[in-house]
């Protein structure tokens, strides 16, 4: 039962000084699904991806990825771990001064020993999954738009294949038909290659179209975890203005009269 | 064809000697048995794919086992445009080093003009700060004041102090030949108070506070907050460059004030120790024979100094573009530039001095 668990996450507490930004939260990620992580600005949904990545050592509680306690691992250990998943920035984190070709094929470049030509032939093949161009990939990161500083971001963070794939709002401040094209990638991906992805989202067209489960964080805490309509169908408080305010409403009725893609 | 083990990312340039090469015509297809097949990946995939091409082969057949996830992956690694254009690593070449050689010579020159037309912005600017009160920043002006200024006071006199040590101490020894030892006093008194008091503070400042200067604005730069100040109708000029200038021309003075006094400290103590001087007689003695004169032609370049030191660091942050690495190209230039422009104007005013008589 335990191995279909990929990230269990115990009692985290994270502060700030004084301010206290998780305490006892509790969550696990099943292998193969795609979680929805939502929460008002501020609520921690950033800081609770640090602590599972590493970023940020939590005040307290246990995380454990792929049955590995992450905090307690060799530098070796976390190493293996950390070539398993891939993360993708909210602001894309791009390396400013090496090109977009070069962005992807970093990480193939410092961890898989391979002749140039094959790496740049993955890296253009990646760019393509992520529907640029090869052309594109001669580009520096200055050069792109903000949707294409996503799309590359993306593709950095599946240059390796990994298992695990960490998006902070993938799809904040992409126009909806690019967020959509987004949205099947990203399904297209989980689906064929099993992978498993925790997903910071603001995003409601996004949470109905791909997520399995949504992960609810206020009060310091996941205060709700289960499939959207669920979530849905039982929200109070904020998370009932988040569902029936205008943006939600039309989210709702527009992903019920046609699929997307 | 028989397929067997992982293919992977991992494992991918174990294959690249079989899958990289040219493409016969595609045409065959290809009967593959997949049942030995283990973990499969995109650039596992992708591999395949070339593999098939590299045997003159435009698709599969499978005779036995399971290929929906192949199919799949190879359907989505196909997404890329088959043949990417070539890359083209530019060759070393005569012609190429002398265009580069050129290009320096060029960039120089415009480097050079920028900076003036810089200057005299930066110039106009401040004054314009300076003259209208309710334009003037206090709380920037202030707070650069005490980070260029007052924090750099620990490190500077120490520094200084030993300058001045050294200075006194080669003049003993040196003077001690001639029997002329007690005009060390003299030495160190001109030496101090004409060029090293001066000098050490405005290289430390080029050190300290223009690197400081150099990455806040670059990093503001990159931020697109020097954007966004110009967007709400203010001048960045003004805002940015403004604080920084006036707050150097009137710390500089200061600083190298007391750069003057750690420097003759250090010197007294070795006339003490060295010589049996009392710091008495030698301040009476300074007092008595060395001109005043000396005090202010030292204190004369440092306003000149801290401006130069001011612009320079502006304006390199200002010239910060795109990406990380002109960041740290701008941020060595404005160090470089401004100890370079330093001991030129030093030097410059030393002549000048001299020929005035001064």
């Amino acid at each position: 039962m335990s191995g279909d668990i990929i990230i269990s996450v115990r009692g985290l507490r994270n502060q700030f000084g004084a301010n206290v930004i998780h305490d006892g939260l509790d969550l696990d990620v099943r292998r193969g699904e795609i979680l929805g992580v939502i929460g008002g600005s501020g609520s921690g949904k950033s800081v609770l991806m640090r602590s599972i990545i590493g970023l940020r050592r939590p005040d307290d509680g246990d995380i454990k990825i792929f049955e590995q306690d992450y905090w307690n691992l060799s530098d070796r250990e976390r190493a293996t771990i950390e070539r398993r998943w891939g993360v993708m920035f909210q602001d894309g984190a791009l390396f400013t001064a090496l090109s977009v070709g070069e962005n992807v094929g970093f990480p193939l470049r410092e961890q898989v020993q391979m002749p140039e030509v094959l790496r740049d032939e993955i890296a253009d093949m990646k760019l393509g999954m992520v529907g640029l161009t090869p052309e594109d990939g001669e580009k520096f990161p200055a050069d792109l738009s903000g949707g294409m500083r996503k799309r590359v971001a993306i593709a950095r963070a599946l240059a390796l294949d990994p298992e695990l794939l960490f998006l902070d709002e993938p799809t904040a401040g992409l126009d909806p038909i690019t967020a959509a094209r987004f949205d099947n990638l990203i399904q297209d991906l989980a689906k064929s290659l099993g992978l498993t992805v925790f997903l910071i989202t603001h995003d409601l067209d996004t949470l109905q179209a791909i997520t399995d489960r949504v992960a609810v964080i206020s009060d310091k805490k996941v205060s709700a975890i289960g499939p959207l309509d669920e979530i849905r169908a039982n929200a109070t408080g904020w998370l009932k203005e988040y569902f029936e305010g205008p943006r939600g409403r039309a989210a709702n009725t527009s992903t019920k009269d046609k699929v997307r893609g | 064809m028989r397929v067997s083990g992982d293919w992977t990312v991992w494992r991918i340039g174990v294959l690249a000697d079989d899958i990289l090469g040219a493409a016969a015509s595609e045409t065959k297809t290809i009967k593959a048995d997949l049942t030995d097949m283990g973990a499969i990946d995109t650039a596992g995939a992708m591999a395949f794919d070339r593999l098939l091409r590299r045997h003159g082969a435009k698709d599969f057949q499978t005779e036995k086992g399971d290929d929906t996830l192949l199919r799949q992956l190879l359907e989505m690694s196909r997404r890329a445009p088959a043949s990417p254009p070539t890359r083209i690593k530019p060759r070393w070449t005569v012609k190429r080093t002398l265009e580069k050689i050129g290009r320096a010579g060029v960039g120089v020159r415009d480097e050079a003009v920028d900076t003036m037309a810089f200057v005299g912005e930066a110039l106009t600017v401040s004054a314009r700060v300076a003259t209208r009160p309710d334009k003037f920043r206090w709380p920037s002006t202030i707070h650069i004041m005490e980070t260029a200024g007052v924090d750099a006071l620990p490190i500077l006199t120490t520094l200084s102090f030993f300058v001045g040590l050294v200075i006194a101490y080669m003049g003993v020894n040196l003077l001690e030949n001639f029997g002329a030892q007690v005009f060390t006093v003299e030495l160190l008194a001109v030496a101090v108070l004409r060029e090293f008091g001066v000098f050490i503070t405005a290289i430390l400042i080029a050190g300290r506070t223009d690197s400081a200067f150099a990455a806040e604005l670059g990093a503001m730069k990159l931020n697109s907050e020097v954007d966004a100040i110009k967007t709400m109708g203010l001048d960045p000029m003004e805002v940015l460059v403004g604080p920084r200038v006036i707050a150097l021309l009137v710390m500089t003075p200061l600083l190298t004030f007391a750069a003057m006094i750690s420097g003759l400290a250090g010197g007294i103590v070795v006339l003490w120790t060295s010589l049996d001087m009392s710091p008495a007689m030698t301040l009476a003695r300074i007092h008595e024979v060395i001109p005043i004169q000396h005090f202010w032609v030292g204190m004369s370049k440092a306003p000149v100094f801290g401006l130069i030191l001011a612009v320079i660091g502006c304006r390199q942050g200002l010239a910060v573009e795109r990406d990380v690495q002109s960041l740290g190209s701008r941020t060595t230039a404005a160090v470089v530039q401004s100890i370079f422009l330093i001991v030129v104007v030093d030097a410059i005013f030393a002549i000048a001095y001299l020929k005035l008589d001064i």
